[in-house]
This record gives C-alpha cells, sequence and structure tokens, in this order.
C-alpha cells in the first residue's frame, strides 16, 4: 500500500525529496491503521490424520560477502559448521537422526552429495543416510520438504535439512574443446597420436568457461530479468533503494538487538572466529542514488545497491514428528504446515515465484491474508520484491495470471521482513530458505504471532511458499 | 494521477494563452499525429487511424508539420519524442498509393522533395529529436529516424529497420541516400540500400543505426505489449532530457578502429574502389534488369562527391524516373499481390497437420505434428533436417536453443499410423506414383478421423484422380509446396470439383499460418507452366493433360542446340553472356519464350482453372520464377499490349503451330486495347 503511494507521487513528478517525506509518512500511518487486532480466522492448521511436522532448531553460519573469511574453505566445510552448530545447540544424539538432506545451487565437483561429505565430518553417525537436492534459490525448502514428505510417509521421525552456498570459489571449467582434446589424450595410446592431439590446442581453446547466474533456457542473466521485472510493473529506482535500505536498516537493527540468534559462531581455519553477518551496511539514498546500473544499461534501475550480493554462507534445521519431538523431550519452535511450490514462464515471470505461491498456500490451509502475521520474503532484488507486492496488489494481475476474481493482495510492510531479508543478510543460495523458515519461527516467538508466512522466488521461473504455525507456549 | 497530469498541462498552457486556443482549434482537424507534454519534452504521438500500419501518407506528413510548427514556436519545449501508438509499427514506409498515383516522374520528383524538405527540418530542429522505435520502422520511416538527432529501439522481434524501396523498383526518396552513408558507413549502407535487407534492433545498434536499445517486458500490471511502449516511451523522455541538458552525448566517441576507418573511406581511391565494386556486383545480381539500384549508388556517390544539395536533386531526380518506370510498376504490383494471397477468403479454422518435409514450416508454428516415414533412415535424416536448420537460426541468435527445443517437442516421427486418430490433416508427399499414392490414402484413409483433411503435396499428378480413389473424395485436396519448403513461399492450393469450401478454408489457414503466400487453382498451374512450355519437356505432363500439351515443344531446346545457343560457355544460351557487359535477353527467344507462358496463363484463367490474375502472376512469380520485373503474365498484358502480342504468336504459329495459337482471351483483349487485367 505504501509502495502504491509512493508509485503514485512519483508518476506526478514530485521532486523525489518530496516523495520521500510524503513516502516516509504514508508509511506510518498505514503502520497504525494496520495495527488493530484482527481475529484469526483459525486456531490451528492441524488436521486429523495427519502427521504434526515440527521445527525443532535452526542454525546458520554467519553470511559472508564471498572472497572474505570463509574465502579458502570448501562448500562441505560451511555446511559441516551448520552441522555441528545445530548438533550443538539441541544436543541431539549423534544417531538419533534418521536422514540428511541438504540443498546447493553452484555444485562443488568434488562433493557433489554435499550433504554426505558435510554428515560425516560434523560428527554424525556415519549410519545416517544423506543425500543433496537442487532448485536454485529455494533448494533448502526442497530439502525441509523433503524431510517433511518422509516424516508425513511415516519413513522417518527425525531429519536434519540444510543448505549450504560457497560462491568463493565456483567451478570454473576448460571450454568444451579443450575437454574434449583432453578426454581424448587419456585414451591415445601412442606417442605420435598424443602428440597430435597436442598439437590441434589453439589459443582459443585455453579460453574458460565461467558459471553465469543466467537463465539456461532464455540465455537471460537474473539481473536483468529483474530489472525488466521492475520495469514492468513501473517500479522506480527510487523504490527499489528505498527498499533496499530498509532492508539494510532493519538487519542492523535486529544484528544490533541481538534478534538473529539463528547464527552460531564459526571458528576458520586459520582465521578469526565469525560470529557476524558481513554483508550488513545501511548507506544513505544519495549513495545509492549514484550508483550505475549493473544489468540494463544505461537506463536500467537494478544496481549492485538493491541486489542480493554474492554470499557464501549454510544453514541446516531440526525437523522431527511433533511426538518425537515430544518423546525426546524438546520444546518445539513451530510447526511447518502447508506449503506449495509453483512454476510460470521463466523468461517474463521469472522471480514472481511468492505472488503465485501465496495466494495458492494460504488457499490450501484455509487462511486469509489477514491471519498471517509474519511475512518472510526473500529478497533476491529489491525490484523485484516490489514488482511481487505490485503483482499481488492488481487486480489485472490476478484476473489475468492468477485467475481470480480480483487480487491477492499486498502483504502490510509492517509484518514483511522485519528482521532484514536476503539483500542485506546475504544471500548464499542454497541455504537461504533454512533462514527464512527459522525466522518466520523467531519472528513468530518475539512478536507473539500465531501464522507466519515464508515466499520465495527462484531461476528456472519456479517459487514456493510455506505456512508456519507458531508452537503453543 | 491523470489529475495531477491534466493540471500540470493546463499549468504550461495558462502561461501561453494565445497558444492553448490554437491547440484547440486545430486539434480536430488532426487525426494521425498527436502530442502531449510531459515537463519540457513533448511527445509526439503517430497513429493511422484509417490503416493497420503507419505510413508517411499526406495526411500523416501535413499532421506531423502542424504538429513540429507547434513545438519549435514553443519556446517552453526542450526537446521531443517520436513514438507510434500502434502496436508493432514505428512507421512502416511512405504510402505506396501516393506514390503509385503520380502520373509524372516531376510529380514523384516533388513528392521525394517535400520528403526531404521535411526531414532536412527535422534534422536541423531547434530541439533535439528522440525517435523511439517500436515495430517496423522501414523505408520513409527509417528516413524520419534517422533524421532525429537520437533514435531508440525495442530489442523486440518486430522491431526491424530497413530500406526495402529497392524490392519495389525505388530508391529511398526522402534523404536516405544521402543520410544514411554518413549514419552507418558506405558498405553498410549499400548493403541496407541495395538488399533491402531487413535489420533486427541488436545489428541497428552494432551498425550505428540506433542510439541505444530497450528490452520488451513481460506484463506487469497491463499486458506486456502495451507497457513496453510505455517503457519506451519513459526511457526515450528520460533520453531526451538528457541531451537537452547535455547529460547524454548525442555521439559516441569513436574508436581508433572506426576514426581509421572514415579517414579511409575519405581517401578517394579508395572510394572510387568501393563505388567500382559495389556497381560491378549490382550489375551482375540485377543482370540489367532492374534500374533501381544502379541509380541508389549514383545518389550516393553524387552526394559524396558534390555535396548534399547535389545528392538531394539526383536522389529526387532518379526517384521521379524510378517510381515511373515499368519495372518498379510491376514489383509494386508483386507486393500489393502478394498480399491479397495473404488474406484468407475462404473462412478460417485452426487444423494440426501431420506432413513430411512440411513438417518443419508446421512444427515452428506451433502445431503438432506427426513425420511419418516409411524407413528408420529416412526418418532420421527428415529429423536431423529440421534439426540442422532450427539450430543454424540459434546459432545465428534468431531464437534461443530452449526456443528450439520446444519447437522439435512439436515434432513426432514414426513408421506406423498411431496417432493419426486424432489428426487433422494428413498430408502426403510420397513418390509421383498413382497407385502409391492410391494406396497411401486407402491406408490413411482407414485410420483418421472423419473430419481429417488429406491434402496430396502433388507436382505432377492431377488431384482429380488422386481423389478418385477417396471415400469421401470432399475432404481432398492438393497443397503444393515448393522445394525448399522453408525457403520457397508460394503454396499453392489444388482443388477439384469436390472438395468442400471448408476443406478449402482449412487448407489456406493452415498454409497461411505456415507463413505461405497462397493462391488456390483447379489444377497446379505453376508445375504445368513450367514443366510444359518454359522447356518444352513435356514428359511429366503428357498422359495427365492429354493431346493440347501433347505436341510440346521439344523444339525449341532442338533449335537451341542447332544453333549454337549452348548456354553460358558458348556464350549464348537463354541469356546473351558477353565479357563485361549484362546479360542480355536475346529478344526473339524471350518472345518465344514469355509468349507461350503468357498464353498458357491467360488459358487457366479464361478456363476456371485461376480464380483471377493476381493469384497467376503471384504463381508465376513465385513458382516458377517468372520475371519479378516485369510482373507476371498477366501485368506483362496489360504492360506489353496485347495486340502486340498476338501478333508475334502468330509469326511463332506460322512455323510452330498449335502451341503458339492465341487463346480467346489474349485476343478479346488484343481487340478492345481498355481491357486490363489490372484496373
Amino acid at each position: 500500500m505504501a509502495s502504491m503511494l509512493l508509485t503514485t507521487m512519483r508518476s506526478c513528478h514530485v521532486s523525489p525529496s518530496l516523495a520521500m517525506r510524503f513516502g516516509a509518512r504514508s508509511l506510518s500511518t498505514t503502520a497504525q491503521l494496520q495495527a488493530q487486532v484482527q481475529t484469526k480466522s483459525k486456531k490451528t492448521l492441524a488436521r486429523p490424520g495427519v502427521k504434526n511436522i515440527v521445527l525443532v532448531e535452526g542454525v546458520r553460519t554467519p553470511f559472508l560477502l564471498s572472497g572474505t573469511t570463509y574465502a579458502d574453505l570448501m562448500p562441505h566445510d560451511l555446511a559441516r559448521a551448520a552441522l555441528q552448530g545445530l548438533l550443538n545447540k539441541t544436543g541431539v544424539p549423534r544417531d538419533a537422526v534418521d536422514y540428511i538432506i541438504y540443498g546447493t545451487v553452484i555444485q562443488e565437483v568434488k562433493t557433489s552429495n554435499v550433504a554426505r561429505e558435510a554428515a560425516l565430518g560434523a560428527g554424525f553417525s556415519d549410519k545416517i543416510p544423506a543425500h543433496t537436492v537442487t532448485m536454485a534459490c529455494i533448494s533448502s525448502n526442497q530439502a525441509m520438504t523433503s524431510g517433511a514428505g518422509l516424516i508425513a510417509a511415516g519413513q522417518c521421525d527425525a531429519i536434519v535439512a540444510g543448505g549450504v552456498e560457497f560462491m568463493s570459489d565456483v567451478p570454473i571449467r576448460h571450454s568444451r574443446k579443450m575437454r574434449k582434446t583432453m578426454l581424448a589424450l587419456n585414451k591415445a595410446k601412442t606417442v605420435g597420436q598424443r602428440l597430435s592431439l597436442i598439437g590441434s590446442i589453439r589459443m582459443a581453446h585455453l579460453a574458460p568457461e565461467l558459471p553465469a547466474v543466467a537463465e539456461f533456457s532464455t540465455a537471460e542473466t537474473m539481473g536483468h530479468s529483474a530489472d525488466r521485472l521492475a520495469a514492468a510493473f513501473g517500479v522506480s529506482r527510487l523504490e527499489q533503494d528505498e527498499f533496499a535500505l530498509r532492508s539494510h536498516t532493519l538487519a542492523k537493527k535486529a544484528q544490533d538487538g541481538g534478534l538473529l540468534e539463528d547464527v552460531i559462531s564459526f571458528k576458520v581455519p586459520g582465521r578469526d572466529i565469525v560470529s557476524k553477518d558481513n554483508g550488513i551496511r545501511p548507506s544513505s539514498m544519495e549513495q545509492m542514488s549514484k550508483l550505475k546500473a549493473a544489468f540494463v544499461k544505461p537506463h536500467g534501475t537494478v544496481t549492485a545497491a538493491n541486489s542480493s550480493f554474492l554470499t557464501d554462507g549454510a544453514s541446516a534445521v531440526l525437523i522431527m514428528s511433533e511426538e518425537k519431538a515430544l518423546a525426546m523431550g524438546y520444546k518445539p519452535k513451530a510447526y511447518l504446515r502447508d506449503f506449495v511450490y509453483v512454476s510460470q514462464d521463466p523468461k517474463d515471470q521469472l522471480l514472481l515465484g511468492p505472488t503465485y505461491g501465496t495466494p495458492k498456500v494460504l488457499e490450501r490451509a484455509g487462511l486469509t491474508m489477514n491471519d498471517i502475521d509474519v511475512f518472510e520474503f526473500h529478497e533476491a532484488f529489491a525490484g523485484q520484491i516490489m514488482a511481487n507486492l505490485k503483482a499481488m496488489d492488481s487486480d489485472w494481475f490476478g484476473q489475468t495470471y492468477l485467475g481470480r476474481k480480483s487480487k491477492v493482495g499486498a502483504p502490510p510492510m509492517e509484518k514483511f521482513n522485519l528482521w532484514g531479508g536476503s539483500l542485506s543478510l546475504g544471500h548464499p543460495f542454497g541455504a537461504t530458505g533454512c533462514r527464512l523458515v527459522t525466522t518466520v519461527a523467531h519472528r513468530l516467538k518475539k512478536e507473539g504471532g500465531q501464522y507466519g508466512l515464508v515466499a520465495a522466488c527462484a531461476a528456472g521461473g519456479q517459487g514456493h511458499a510455506m505456512v508456519i504455525e507458531a508452537y503453543p507456549q | 494521477m491523470a489529475v495531477v497530469r491534466a493540471v500540470g498541462q493546463i499549468n504550461n498552457l495558462l502561461c501561453w494563452p494565445s497558444l492553448l486556443i490554437i491547440i484547440v482549434s486545430l486539434h480536430q482537424a488532426r487525426t494521425h499525429v498527436s502530442y502531449e507534454l510531459k515537463d519540457d519534452v513533448a511527445v509526439v504521438r503517430l497513429h493511422d487511424p484509417t490503416a493497420k500500419v503507419n505510413t508517411l501518407s499526406s495526411q500523416m506528413q501535413s499532421d506531423l508539420k502542424e504538429v513540429m510548427g507547434e513545438i519549435w514556436s514553443n519556446k517552453s519545449v526542450k526537446s521531443a519524442v517520436f513514438i507510434s501508438s500502434k502496436p508493432g509499427c514505428f512507421i512502416a514506409g511512405a504510402d505506396i498509393n501516393m506514390i503509385q498515383s503520380c502520373q509524372s516522374s516531376e510529380e514523384a520528383a516533388r513528392l521525394s522533395q517535400e520528403g526531404q524538405k521535411m526531414f532536412e527540418q527535422i534534422e536541423k530542429s531547434p530541439i533535439p529529436i528522440v525517435a523511439a522505435i517500436h515495430g517496423s520502422c522501414l523505408g520513409g520511416g527509417l528516413e524520419f529516424a534517422i533524421a532525429c538527432q537520437y533514435r531508440i529501439a525495442t530489442r523486440s522481434k518486430k522491431t526491424v529497420l530497413g530500406t526495402p524501396e529497392v524490392m519495389l523498383g525505388l530508391l529511398p526518396g526522402a534523404g536516405g541516400t544521402q543520410r544514411l552513408p554518413k549514419m552507418v558507413g558506405l558498405p553498410d549502407a549499400f548493403d541496407m540500400m541495395l538488399t533491402g535487407r531487413r535489420i533486427r534492433a541488436d545489428k541497428a545498434k552494432k551498425m550505428g543505426l540506433v542510439n541505444q536499445l530497450v528490452d520488451p517486458l513481460g506484463p506487469g500490471l497491463k499486458p506486456a505489449e502495451e507497457r513496453t511502449i510505455e517503457y519506451l516511451e519513459e526511457i526515450a523522455v528520460g533520453v531526451a532530457k538528457g541531451i537537452s541538458n547535455k547529460k547524454v552525448p548525442l555521439t559516441k566517441e569513436k574508436s581508433l578502429k572506426e576514426k581509421l576507418q572514415d579517414k579511409l573511406m575519405d581517401l578517394a581511391p579508395v572510394r572510387k574502389k568501393i563505388f567500382k565494386t559495389v556497381s560491378e556486383k549490382a550489375q551482375n545480381q540485377s543482370k540489367g534488369f532492374y534500374p533501381a539500384p544502379a541509380k541508389i549508388i549514383e545518389c550516393v556517390q553524387t552526394g559524396l562527391e558534390q555535396g548534399r544539395e547535389a545528392g538531394y536533386l539526383a536522389e529526387s531526380e532518379n526517384f521521379g524516373k524510378l517510381a515511373m518506370s515499368p519495372e518498379s510498376k510491376s514489383l509494386i504490383g508483386v507486393y500489393h499481390g502478394q498480399m491479397a494471397c495473404r488474406k484468407n477468403h475462404f473462412g478460417s479454422q485452426r487444423r494440426k497437420a501431420d506432413g513430411n518435409g512440411l513438417a518443419q514450416v508446421s512444427i515452428d508454428k506451433g502445431l503438432t505434428t506427426i513425420l511419418k516415414d516409411t524407413d528408420v533412415e529416412s526418418i532420421s535424416r527428415g529429423q536431423e533436417h529440421i534439426y540442422t536448420s532450427l539450430d543454424n537460426k540459434v546459432k545465428r541468435k534468431f531464437m534461443t536453443s530452449f526456443e528450439r527445443d520446444v519447437i522439435m517437442s512439436n515434432l513426432s516421427v514414426q513408421l506406423d499410423y498411431s496417432g493419426f486418430e486424432s489428426a487433422d490433416m494428413v498430408i502426403e508427399a510420397v513418390v509421383e506414383d498413382m497407385d502409391i499414392k492410391h494406396q497411401v490414402l486407402k491406408e490413411v484413409e482407414a485410420v483418421i478421423p472423419p473430419h481429417c483433411i488429406f491434402a496430396t503435396n502433388t507436382s505432377a499428378l492431377p488431384v482429380t484422380e488422386i481423389a478418385a480413389a477417396s471415400k469421401r473424395p470432399e475432404k481432398v485436396i492438393g497443397m503444393h509446396y515448393f522445394s525448399p519448403v522453408d525457403k520457397m513461399q508460394l503454396l499453392e492450393i489444388v482443388t477439384t470439383d469436390k472438395t468442400s469450401q471448408d476443406t478449402i478454408a482449412s487448407a489456406f489457414s493452415l498454409g497461411v499460418k505456415q507463413g505461405k503466400t497462397v493462391i488456390v487453382v483447379k489444377v497446379s498451374v505453376t508445375l504445368k507452366c513450367y514443366f510444359d512450355h518454359y522447356l518444352g519437356y513435356h514428359v511429366f505432363l503428357f498422359n495427365a493433360y492429354g493431346s493440347r500439351y501433347g505436341e510440346s515443344d521439344t523444339r525449341l531446346l532442338e533449335t537451341l542446340l542447332e544453333r549454337g545457343f549452348k548456354g553460358r560457355k558458348s556464350g549464348k544460351g537463354f541469356f546473351l553472356y558477353e565479357k563485361g557487359k549484362n546479360y542480355k535477353n536475346d529478344i526473339y527467344w524471350f518472345h518465344r519464350l514469355i509468349s507461350r507462358v503468357v498464353n498458357e496463363s491467360l488459358l487457366c484463367l479464361q478456363e476456371g482453372v485461376l480464380r483471377n490474375p493476381v493469384e497467376g502472376d503471384i504463381g508465376a512469380i513465385f513458382g516458377f520464377g517468372y520475371p519479378p520485373s516485369i510482373g507476371g503474365p498477366f501485368r506483362f498484358v496489360d504492360t506489353f499490349g496485347a495486340e502486340r502480342l498476338v501478333s508475334i504468336m502468330r509469326k511463332y504459329e506460322e512455323v510452330y503451330g498449335a502451341p503458339f495459337t492465341p487463346c480467346q482471351l489474349l485476343l478479346d483483349h488484343a481487340k478492345d486495347p481498355s481491357k486490363k487485367f489490372y484496373k
């Protein structure tokens, strides 16, 4: 709503500073309006005959800008740190876990099943099987829901799910031609064959292949798509910078206030102990406005300051069936309730996952927007979040693309990502999902709400949403 | 929001009360061009309410002049943006009818001069003008755009820029031959003007034809196309402000390589060499049948060597001459014909197709297609062929690998008839053998549903006879594609007396969907003419069409050989090959060949095989390569004169007999010179 007001302001060609003042004012007024007590349409989402699945604990390593303190590690080192953190925090017996699932996006070739490599080194029993899943930015969401599925199916009672991403080192490959020659060299039998193969190598073959954060199907980088998405929804540069600044400011506040209790300390070999995220940098609008467009040049609106940055980090959660958790003497943090995965056009709607997922999961759970106390949306780009909010607030979009009679309605900002988000805390692709879920559980507890909603977009034009219910105090 | 904007505008106007009155009073007369002020930027919108696309019609031009006059006299306007409100079209070109209605070359030259004058004013505009281009920007539209100070184009597939005048036998007559070489350099300018090639946005940016690109947007709070145009306007307004504030430079700093290239081009001998090479190449390719390329080169050369004024003069004079040339008239006729052959007069229906080599043109239009063949090798070859041609498009960045894969997924390849039970249309392309055709028809009819159409891609066998074996002849039709199917644009639909209208409609709409120019005939006209008469080669049709064609003219080839016209190596054949000169038709052979083709074509119309002269001309040009410079057999009779043709044919008739007997329709036209095929 506030954002809507802001747009209106802007299209009236009011000078930016004026718009900002108005924007700020409208933000606070809405806050007062929405703060009225709402009655929930449901007491609990528990259903007869359906197992209750609970989140026992969630932890994460500090999220660091890639190329900083974690630079010399390997992905499984980070995952191991998160797993050890979870072990320490919960004191769960090393063999009490039935299964371990990890999500990751850019795979280190040496540890393609990073879940197993990390688990082995983290002190879990070597009798616990582990597998790795990948679903772009919702990989650890997939890890958690796969685990939930195993519990619901009666296969397992206790699952560790998590995610890891390590952008300080990514697999850079030889060119296809070079690889072909090298493989042929392996098979060459005579010196003559070898020499002729070596002789066939040209300068051009030596050019390496770098992984890109680009869609394979459309060859468009995600930032470019986000810029087009923002433009499609008429999201201005100012709105994006404002949202990014909000994220950083809120994250800083949460960090300083000690609210980010899921962060564990991690002694990096050869370096100091790391215990804080290092990407939170509240700046000023003036400074942010100086940056040039990062993807669509020269007129684009997505910049380095209003995009999430390349991050190293890992997360882990312990989820159990309610009976098991209680039997083991745990006090669960929250119930993991309904969840959905959605997918849509990977070109023009690449990052609209939350818009598609939110109404679908609410409908599944029989809840309305008003029932949700805590919103945690993955912030890939400020422009992407603003576009999603506008899409949810548009009757035309709801009717044309969601098959609804009217709009979904945008989440109120005073419930939205109040402890920062991926823009400020960082976004290790594979690890963000667990952070979102743990944050919802912690915020529900802190703010005294009942229902929380997680939503995220992912490459490939996919999305995810999950409803989380506070565990009775 | 709208209110605020309106108030802003009124505020603007209130400062100049007299202006307000002018605007209101003129507003009614202006239908094609409107403008609004966004701060100090005038956004000029082009929209021709009377047509599907914007053209530089006289109304458009006068509206533009008027609007520009107002903008230039309004001192508060610091820059302007030109944008079209027509989806998918900036300006598609000059108004062809306007050129066609010219009675003399002086009149046509005046048209050109008016264009030159208007665009020169735009070029010398006191405020910067930005052209915001989405969709086709061709011919006069491009000349308009390059007269502006800055060009922004959408990177949409719909956005194409080019100077296709040469394809209509004309030249860019509104300053294009003068501005384009300066803008993109001689080689690229010649390439554009002499080939009429359409240039996509990416390429245009690289060439320096446009300054900035804007990505097409997906759907947001509005449909994608609508928002894209709006976005383009926002960006263009921003750039226009930037230019007037001197924040956006008008010219890009040239790289060392470019500077060097420019220097080199400035040297007289280098330039001379370029002109020489280009002239030779143009002569070679046009074989002297088309005057436009030479004139284009002449205009460019005059402009570069004797200055702008001389260049303009050469341009307008040559434009006038070309507009009156029979070649241009023929080519414009062909263009109109082509457009007419893409309109379905039979109603439209959606159908799926099964077929052979045609599979490719079907799958990339989203039609689920089965390719059935008799053996694994053929199937594999077919699939490979389709894949390779799609993959080449990927390599040229015409489509993504993902789009290629999606298109390929519409194709299913098999040896049996499974899946035929849900087909809407089957197109067979088996060998030309009546027994095999009948066998296939029976096999197919045993498995297809009742509504399914059976189309035969025969080139030599009569469709009526093929249909005779059918249980449901109303569903049988001939669809004659030309090889290679993905390149040749003609589709000849051959009907029988029993073919139903519904069947024709479906075949037609499929053809149009496949991107074909479609003509509907009773008997395959093109092949008949091609084999039977063009070369005097009658083996194929001997059985098919009976005695009149029986005595076909192998004598033509014999005579050619006797007289030593053995083709290129002997220096003469159908053409005369003389070193350093254009290929020339030997007038004797020309008349001997063309008269029979023309006569046969007229006969087709006379007997109702052809429905109208337009389809006849299109079929002749795109089917068997009738020279477009003389515009098709029917147009040829109009321009050459029926009487003259009859007298020539009578001479041949004395020597060669019946094949040269003029048909009744031709005789009718000869008797009454007021009779014309084209009005």
